[in-house]
C-alpha cells in the first residue's frame, strides 16, 4: 500500500470541503479504493465487476456506470470516463451522507435535489435529460432480472403503469392526442417526494467515523 | 334534528340496558334462591303420582329460567353494552374529537360499576385469567400480524433499548426510590420491604401496548414515532414477565443473591428467544398449512387464528414471552399466507382480527372502569402521588438518556420533539393491573392496585387527552397518506438493490447486506415450501403491481367519478404513449359471453345501489377504503364492463365526437356516471355509437341502461374481440381456482 503515502494531508482537506466527508471518512474510502485498483491510481469497470458481492445485483450494470457517468460529478459534462481516479470516486460517494442533527432544513432540501439527481442520471441513459418509456421499462426489466422468468410482459406492463402514473399526476390535463415525451427531473421530483430521499438514500458506513472496514473480498 | 332524537334515543337504550344488566346482576341471585320452582312446575307428571296433597298443576306455558342462560347471557350483555357504548360515542362528535375512546370506555366503566355498587351487588372485576387468556391475544395478534415490517426492522435497534434498558431502567428506579420513600416515617408504610417495591416497580414501569395503540391511533402521528413507542410496549414484554417472576419469586423468600440475579439475566434471554422461537416454529406451520388448503377455503382463517393461539399459549405454559410468541408468529406467518390463502379469506382474517381486538380493547377499558370502583382500596396520600410523579420522572429521564446514547448509533436522529413525544407516550394500562391483581398479598396488594390505578388513570386521561392538542401544538410530522403508487415502489425495490451494491463496493456489510442475504435465502429456499403452487416464484413487485390493480378497480367501484385516479390499469388506452396503441389493446381486450353481461350488469346494479357512509376515523377499528372488502369476481366484472365501454366509446368512435373524454390516460373518466343508451339500428363495426350521455347518478346508470343494449353489445364484443386473446378469467372462481390470477399476466 505504497501508494498511499503520497497523498498528503492537504489533498485530503481540499477533498473534504468539496464532498463533505471527515478526513477520517475519506481516508478509509482510499484504503477501498487501492483495495478495488489493486493500488493503481484509477479504477475501471472490470475492477467493480470483480467485486463478488455485487454478482448477485440484479442493478448491477447500472450502479458501475453511475461510478463512470460525468453528469455525477457535480459538473455539466455529459458522457462517461473510461476509468475514474480516487476524487471522482469520492464525489460519487458524497452522494450517499446522511444528513446529520446540525443539517438546515435548506440544506436537506438540496440534499434531497442532489440524490434523487443522481436517481434520474441513472435512469437516463442516454443523456437527453428526460426517462423515455424505453429507458423506464429497462429499469424495471433490470430489476425483475434476477427474480425470475416473469418475462417481458410484465415488465413492460409495469413500465407503462408507472409511465402513466407519472404523467397523470404531473400533467393533469393532456388532451387525448397529447404525446408525453419522458419524465423531466422535476417530475422525477415530484413522484419521489414522498420517499423522503434524504434519509433514505444513504449508506451506513460513510456516518460513523470510526468505520469499520471489512476487506468484503 | 334528527340528530338530537338519535341522541335521545340512544340515551334511553342505554339507560335501559343499564338496568337490565344490573336488574340480571340482582335477579340472578334471586333465582338462586327459587332454584326449585320453575323444575317443579315443569314435570307436572313426575310429581302428581308422589304427591297426593298436591293438586295437578296446569302445564305451564310460559317458565321463566334463567339460570339455564346466565353466564352466556350476561357475557353478551356486558359485550353489547361496550359495542353500543362504542357506537353511542360516535353520535356525539363533539366529544369523541376531544377525549379519546378509552376515556370515554373508562368513564363508562366507572358509570356501571358505580350502578352496580349502589345495587349492592358483585360486580365482574377484570380478573387475570380472563384478561391473559381471553382479552390480550387479539389485540396483539391484530397488532402483530399487520405490524408494518420495514419501519419495525430499521429501527430494531432503538426499539430494543427502550424496551429492555429502558424497562429495567424504570423499575429500578421506581422500585428504589418508592423504597426510600416507604421509609418515611409519615407514610406509615414502613412494612414495605425492598423487594415489595421492587415488583410493584417491575409491574408499574411496563408501556402497555392496549393503551398505547387505543391513543395513538388517533392521533396518526407520524409512522416513526408510532412504531419506536408501540415496539417498545410490545417488546417490554419479556422484560416484565422476567422481573415479576423475580421479585414474586423472591418477595416470598426474602433476599436475592448475586446468583439468582444471574439467574434472572439468564432467564431473560431464555424468556424472550424462547418466546420468539415458539412463535416463529407456529408461524412456520400455519404457513405450511395454509399451503394446502386450496381446497378448504373456509376453514383458511381458522387456521392463523388458531395457530396464533396457540403460539400464545404455548409460551405461556412454559412461562416465556407470550406476547412476543404471538408476534413472531403473526410476523413469520404473514407472507406466505397471503400468498396461500385467497382473498376473501384475507378479507376474513383482516375483519376478524380487527372485530375481536376492538371488542376486547372495549372490554379491557370498561372492566378497568368497573373494577375501579369495585376493588378494595386503600389509598395512601404519600405512597399514590410519589408514585405517579417518579413514574413521570422516570420515563423522562429514561427517554432523554437513552436517547442521546442512541443518536451516536441512529442515522436518522431523533429530536427533542421526538423525544417529548415518546416520553408523553409511554402510557400504562391494563396490563399493569392485571399483574398487580395476580398479586396474593392483600394487604400491600390493595395499596398497590390503588396505586396502580391512578398511575393508569392519570396516563390515560391526562396523557390521553393531551397528546393531541400538544402534537398540533408542537407540529410534530403526522402520517403521510400513503396512497401506493408503483412508483414509488420500483423505487424502494430500486434504492434497495443500489444500497446494497454501494455498500458491497465500499466494503461495508451493513444493515442492507444482511437483509438482501436474507431475502434471497428466503426466495431460493423457504418460499419453495411454504408457497402453493407457482405463486413462490413471484417477485414482490409484480404481486405489489397485481394488489394495485385490485386496489384501483375497487376504488372505482367505490367513489363512481374518479377522473383524478392515476390510472394504473391505463396501460391498454395509453395513446400517448409511443409504441405503445396496438400491441397494448391487444393484450388487454377481453372476450366477453352474454350470459356474463347480464351477470355483470346485475352484480353492478346490486353494487351500486348500496350506498355506504364510509366513517373517515382513522382509527384501526375502522376498515375504510378497505380494497378487498368485495368479492374479487365483482371487481373483474366491474372493471370488464368499463373496458367494454372505454373500448366502444375509443376505438368505434369517431373522435371529433368523444367530448366527455377530455383525456385518454384517465381510465375511469366521466363516462362513469353517464349513461350510455346503445341503438340498436347502428351497426356493429361502423363507428357511430350513438353516445346519449345523460346526467344522472351512478344508481340510475345501470337501471337506465337498457336491455337493448346487451343484444347490440354483445355481438360487438363478439366481434371485436374475435381477433383477441380470450380471457380465462372469467371461469366463475370455484373453490379450486387460484383466485389470485390476474387477467394480465398470462404467463407466471
Amino acid at each position: 500500500m505504497g501508494a498511499t503515502q503520497t497523498r498528503s494531508g492537504q489533498e485530503y482537506q481540499e477533498l473534504a470541503e468539496r464532498t463533505g466527508f471527515s478526513a477520517e471518512q475519506i481516508r478509509n474510502l482510499h484504503k477501498r479504493f487501492q483495495q478495488l485498483s489493486g493500488n493503481e491510481d484509477t479504477i475501471s469497470r472490470e475492477h467493480l465487476k470483480s467485486i463478488p458481492a455485487l454478482a448477485n445485483n440484479p442493478i448491477r450494470k447500472q450502479i458501475i456506470e453511475a461510478f463512470f457517468d460525468k453528469r455525477n460529478q457535480h459538473g455539466n459534462e455529459l458522457g462517461s470516463y473510461e476509468e475514474i481516479g480516487f476524487e471522482e470516486f469520492l464525489m460519487v460517494m458524497s452522494h450517499f451522507r446522511p444528513p446529520t442533527l446540525r443539517t438546515t432544513e435548506e440544506e436537506k432540501e438540496a440534499m434531497r435535489k442532489e440524490k434523487v439527481r443522481f436517481l434520474f442520471n441513472m435512469h437516463d441513459t442516454d443523456g437527453d435529460g428526460k426517462i423515455t418509456l424505453v429507458e423506464y421499462r429497462k429499469v424495471v426489466e433490470e430489476l425483475l432480472s434476477k427474480s425470475g422468468t416473469i418475462g417481458q410482459e410484465a415488465a413492460k406492463a409495469i413500465a407503462d403503469a408507472a409511465m402513466l402514473e407519472v404523467a397523470s399526476t404531473n400533467v393533469p390535463n393532456m388532451g387525448p392526442d397529447d404525446f408525453y415525451e419522458g419524465i423531466t427531473l422535476e417530475h422525477f421530483e415530484e413522484i419521489l417526494k414522498g420517499l423522503e430521499m434524504e434519509t433514505r438514500m444513504h449508506v451506513r458506513f460513510l456516518d460513523v467515523s470510526t468505520t469499520n472496514v471489512y476487506c468484503g473480498k | 334534528m334528527a340528530v338530537r332524537a338519535a341522541r335521545s334515543a340512544g340515551f334511553t337504550a342505554v339507560l335501559l340496558l343499564f338496568l337490565v344488566l344490573a336488574g340480571s346482576a340482582w335477579t340472578g341471585d334471586a333465582h338462586a334462591a327459587h332454584n326449585g320452582t320453575p323444575t317443579t312446575q315443569e314435570d307436572p307428571d313426575q310429581h302428581h303420582g308422589t304427591n297426593a296433597t298436591n293438586h295437578r298443576k296446569a302445564f305451564p306455558v310460559l317458565a321463566f329460567n334463567y339460570d339455564h342462560v346466565r353466564k352466556p347471557f350476561e357475557i353478551s350483555l356486558w359485550i353489547l353494552l361496550a359495542l353500543l357504548m362504542k357506537l353511542g360515542f360516535h353520535i356525539i362528535p363533539r366529544v369523541s374529537h376531544v377525549v379519546p375512546e378509552s376515556c370515554l370506555l373508562i368513564f363508562v366503566g366507572l358509570l356501571v360499576g358505580g350502578v352496580i355498587k349502589a345495587m349492592d351487588e358483585k360486580a365482574p372485576v377484570l380478573d387475570s385469567k380472563l384478561f391473559f387468556l381471553y382479552l390480550l391475544p387479539p389485540i396483539i395478534l391484530d397488532a402483530g400480524y399487520f405490524l408494518p415490517i420495514r419501519a419495525f426492522t430499521e429501527n430494531m435497534g432503538t426499539i430494543l433499548v427502550f424496551a429492555v434498558v429502558g424497562t429495567l431502567w424504570n423499575a429500578f428506579f421506581v422500585g428504589g426510590m418508592m423504597f426510600a420513600v416507604c421509609q418515611i416515617e409519615a407514610a406509615r408504610v414502613g412494612h414495605v420491604d425492598l423487594l415489595s417495591c421492587l415488583l410493584f416497580g417491575s409491574i408499574i414501569s411496563a408501556v402497555d401496548p392496549v393503551a398505547v395503540l387505543a391513543v395513538f391511533e388517533e392521533i396518526h402521528i407520524n409512522e416513526l414515532l408510532h412504531i419506536l413507542v408501540f415496539g417498545e410496549s410490545l417488546l417490554n414484554d419479556a422484560v416484565t414477565v422476567v422481573l415479576y417472576h423475580l421479585f414474586e419469586e423472591f418477595s416470598h423468600a426474602g433476599t436475592v443473591t448475586v446468583g439468582d440475579a444471574f439467574l434472572g439475566v439468564v432467564s431473560f434471554f431464555v424468556v424472550s428467544l424462547g418466546g420468539i422461537l415458539v412463535g416463529v416454529i407456529y408461524g412456520v406451520l400455519g404457513a405450511f398449512t395454509s399451503r394446502f388448503t386450496s381446497h378448504s377455503r373456509v376453514i383458511e382463517p381458522l387456521f392463523v387464528f388458531l395457530y396464533s393461539y396457540m403460539a400464545y399459549l404455548s409460551a405461556e405454559v412454559f412461562h416465556l414471552s407470550g406476547i412476543m410468541s404471538l408476534i413472531a408468529c403473526g410476523v413469520v406467518m404473514r407472507p406466505y399466507v397471503e400468498a396461500n390463502i385467497s382473498h376473501k379469506s384475507y378479507t376474513t382474517i383482516k375483519y376478524f382480527l380487527k372485530m375481536w381486538s376492538s371488542v376486547s380493547e372495549t372490554l379491557i377499558f370498561i372492566f378497568l372502569g368497573v373494577s375501579t370502583v369495585e376493588g378494595p382500596h386503600n389509598w395512601n396520600w404519600i405512597f399514590v402521588i410519589f408514585t405517579l410523579v417518579l413514574c413521570l420522572l422516570s420515563r423522562v429521564l429514561g427517554v432523554v438518556g437513552l436517547t442521546f446514547i442512541i443518536n451516536k448509533f441512529r442515522i436518522v436522529k431523533l429530536t427533542k420533539k421526538d423525544q417529548f413525544i415518546v416520553a408523553y407516550g409511554g402510557l400504562r394500562g391494563a396490563i399493569a393491573f392485571s399483574l398487580g391483581f395476580l398479586l396474593t398479598d392483600s394487604e400491600k396488594k390493595h395499596m398497590f392496585l390503588t396505586a396502580i390505578i391512578t398511575v393508569i388513570f392519570f396516563t390515560v386521561f391526562v396523557q390521553g387527552m393531551t397528546i393531541r392538542p400538544l402534537v398540533d401544538l408542537l407540529a410534530v410530522k403526522r402520517k403521510k397518506e400513503s396512497k401506493a403508487s408503483i412508483n414509488e415502489e420500483i423505487h424502494t425495490q430500486f434504492l434497495d438493490h443500489l444500497l446494497t451494491g454501494i455498500g458491497d463496493i465500499c466494503g461495508h456489510y451493513g444493515h442492507h447486506h444482511w437483509k438482501d442475504k436474507l431475502n434471497r435465502f428466503n426466495k431460493t429456499y423457504v418460499k419453495k415450501w411454504l408457497i402453493a403452487g407457482e405463486r413462490s416464484n413471484e417477485p414482490q413487485l409484480i404481486s405489489f403491481y397485481n394488489k394495485m390493480e385490485m386496489k384501483q378497480a375497487m376504488m372505482l367501484v367505490e367513489s363512481g367519478s374518479a377522473a383524478k385516479l392515476p390510472s394504473v390499469m391505463a396501460a391498454a388506452s395509453a395513446q400517448n404513449i409511443q409504441q405503445q396503441r396496438e400491441e397494448a389493446r391487444q393484450q388487454k381486450l377481453l372476450k366477453i359471453s352474454k350470459t356474463r353481461e347480464a351477470e355483470i350488469r346485475k352484480v353492478l346494479r346490486a353494487n351500486l345501489q348500496k350506498t355506504r357512509q364510509r366513517l373517515r376515523s382513522y382509527s384501526r377499528h375502522d376498515l375504510f377504503m378497505d380494497p378487498f372488502e368485495e368479492d374479487m369476481s365483482e371487481v373483474r366484472f366491474r372493471k370488464q364492463k368499463v373496458e367494454m365501454e372505454r373500448r366502444m366509446s375509443h376505438y368505434l368512435t369517431v373522435p371529433a365526437k368523444r367530448q366527455e373524454t377530455p383525456s385518454v390516460r384517465k381510465v375511469w373518466f366521466e363516462p362513469e356516471h353517464k349513461v350510455y343508451t346503445y341503438d340498436d339500428s347502428q351497426s356493429p363495426r361502423s363507428g357511430a355509437i350513438q353516445l346519449n350521455p345523460r346526467p344522472s347518478d351512478g344508481a340510475a346508470l345501470l337501471d337506465g341502461s337498457p336491455q337493448g343494449s346487451e343484444s347490440s353489445a354483445a355481438p360487438q364484443s363478439a366481434d371485436q374481440s374475435e381477433r383477441q386473446k380470450p380471457s380465462r378469467c372469467l371461469s366463475d372462481p370455484g373453490p379450486n381456482e387460484d383466485e389470485e390470477e390476474s387477467i394480465f399476466f398470462s404467463s407466471r
